[in-house]
């Protein structure tokens, strides 16, 4: 709990061993590391940001930590995810990083919950910790962590990153604005390209994770100046970090003076992401059929991707037109110009952006196939010695 | 001249371009010199209505524009503007 009674709460000999360099800080002392004991705090996510900050809550004596995430550990995530081992590949993201924080700090409770964070679940999961860290990485969850923050009255510690840009700062803390204060609404689909395609700078998450830590470290010793009505960036880049005001929204549909929202809603719906999505209907064929229609010499295969990933990997024949190209319009033409004459086939990384490719294509009267699973199901399934990424 | 800070998301449509200088008296004639300029941000700045997007905040300096005078805000040659969209992180969007 926050403020608590500090009588109650005792340190063993190797807590006072372990938290030296925090008891002899007076802005920590005695006092303030019997309210980290004290303190529990909830990690939504163990990926990207959830490992650094989850570590060192552990390192710095927070009594009781939750960790939600549904996922496994990928070898795709050990460039940032730093709390997960090689060992660890394949296995429930939670366990591992339960392993890791306990080895770390065996004189506090993890409570695990393997599962996603959804609008049934989230009240119930976070009534029992005194802070909320998002360490998510999509709006659903993100819309639903501060809903739910702000309906059981807790802070809710922020933070986002993409590519080598991060962004950081302390929700509904003393009267302070809501994530939705920040943007009343997610960028529908589609509009902003994801991480995934953009990929990210590992070490970028350490950063803003550890800011997110701070923060929640500050809040629950009291007395120093948390982010709370600012918004912190940070450009990795470029080594700058800037800041804004943020102010609370009167007129904020959760926490302004005539809330509109109070309960939690379908967050899918509110992010535009429905089950039936309605996909361009393009025809689609595997990369058994690629491999065939390659060898008989019938197509011609385009790869959206962009250079430096046809760099790593690329499919004998296919020649390169990024999708970027196609969308700002030149890309149009060159695909048109290959095309003549033979059958279009398109591939991307795992057949999203070809699919994107080909609507667009479409539009402009030109049709194709899209490859299912794009390059990594060549990998998998036509070409084990191709690097996957 | 008035600098305007573009932020990762969007550079793909300014030509890779971080920050540009830009002409105008008021946030909104700046905008548009932008827009104009690099006509693909429109959409992802502005809805069909002509409004500015949810999702995507501007700042005089340090200070919200929905703060100030929204898009009559004047501007000063000494000012940054800066487009700040809200990005979630790594998931499929």
């Amino acid at each position: 709990m926050l403020n608590p009674d500090l009588d109650s709460i005792t340190l063993t000999n190797e807590e006072y061993e372990r938290y030296s360099r925090h008891l002899i800080l007076p802005e920590v002392g005695l006092a303030g590391q019997k309210k980290l004991k004290a303190a529990s705090v909830l990690c939504v996510g163990t990926g990207g940001l959830g490992s650094p900050l989850a570590l060192y809550l552990a390192a710095a004596g927070i009594g009781r930590m939750g960790l939600v995430d549904f996922d496994v550990v990928d070898a795709s995530n050990l460039q940032r995810q730093i709390i997960h081992g090689t060992s660890w590949i394949g296995k429930p993201k939670v366990a591992s990083a339960q392993h890791r924080l306990l080895e770390l700090n065996p004189f506090m409770q993890i409570d695990i919950h393997e599962t996603a964070l959804t609008s049934e679940n989230a009240l119930e999961i976070a009534k029992d910790y005194d802070l909320i860290i998002d360490g998510t990485d999509n709006f659903p969850t993100r819309y639903l962590v501060n809903d739910t923050c702000v309906l059981l009255g807790k802070p809710n510690v922020y933070g986002s990153i993409f590519r080598f840009e991060g962004q950081a700062t302390v929700f509904n803390y003393e009267g302070g604005p809501c994530y939705r204060c920040l943007y009343p609404e997610p960028p529908p689909p589609g509009l902003v390209p994801s991480c995934a395609e953009g990929g990210v700078l590992g070490i970028l998450p350490g950063v803003i994770g550890v800011i997110q830590a701070t923060e929640a470290v500050k809040i629950i010793l009291g007395g120093a100046t948390t982010l709370s009505g600012r918004l912190l960036l940070y450009d990795a880049w470029n080594m700058k970090f800037r800041e804004l005001k943020l102010r609370k929204n009167p007129q904020c549909p959760l926490c302004g003076d005539h809330p509109t929202i109070t309960e939690l809603i379908d967050y899918q719906v509110f992010c535009g992401i429905s089950d039936v999505e309605e996909q361009p209907t393009v025809a689609e064929a595997t990369v058994q059929q690629l491999q065939e229609r390659l060898a008989q010499g019938t197509i011609v295969l385009v790869d959206v991707r962009n250079p430096h990933e046809y760099e790593i990997a690329h499919i004998p024949g296919s020649v390169l037109v990024p999708l970027g190209d196609i969308e700002s319009g030149p890309g149009v033409e060159q695909v048109r110009a290959l095309a003549q004459g033979s059958e279009l086939w398109v591939h991307c990384k795992s057949g999203m952006r070809s699919a994107k490719a080909l609507a667009v294509l479409a539009d402009k009267g030109i049709v194709g196939t899209n490859v299912k699973g794009g390059i990594l199901a060549w990998a998998e399934q036509i070409d084990p010695s191709m690097p996957k990424y | 001249m008035t600098k305007v800070i573009i932020p990762t998301p969007l550079r793909r449509y300014t030509a890779n371009q971080e920050a540009l200088d830009l002409q105008g008296a008021t946030i909104a004639e700046v905008l548009v010199q932008l827009t104009t300029q690099y006509s693909d941000l429109k959409k992802h700045l502005y809805t069909e209505e002509g409004a500015l997007r949810n999702f995507v905040n501007v700042y005089l300096n340090d200070e919200d524009i929905r703060h100030l005078q929204k898009g009559e805000t004047p501007v000063q040659a000494t000012d940054i503007v800066s487009i700040v969209p809200s990005i979630a992180g790594g998931a499929h969007a």
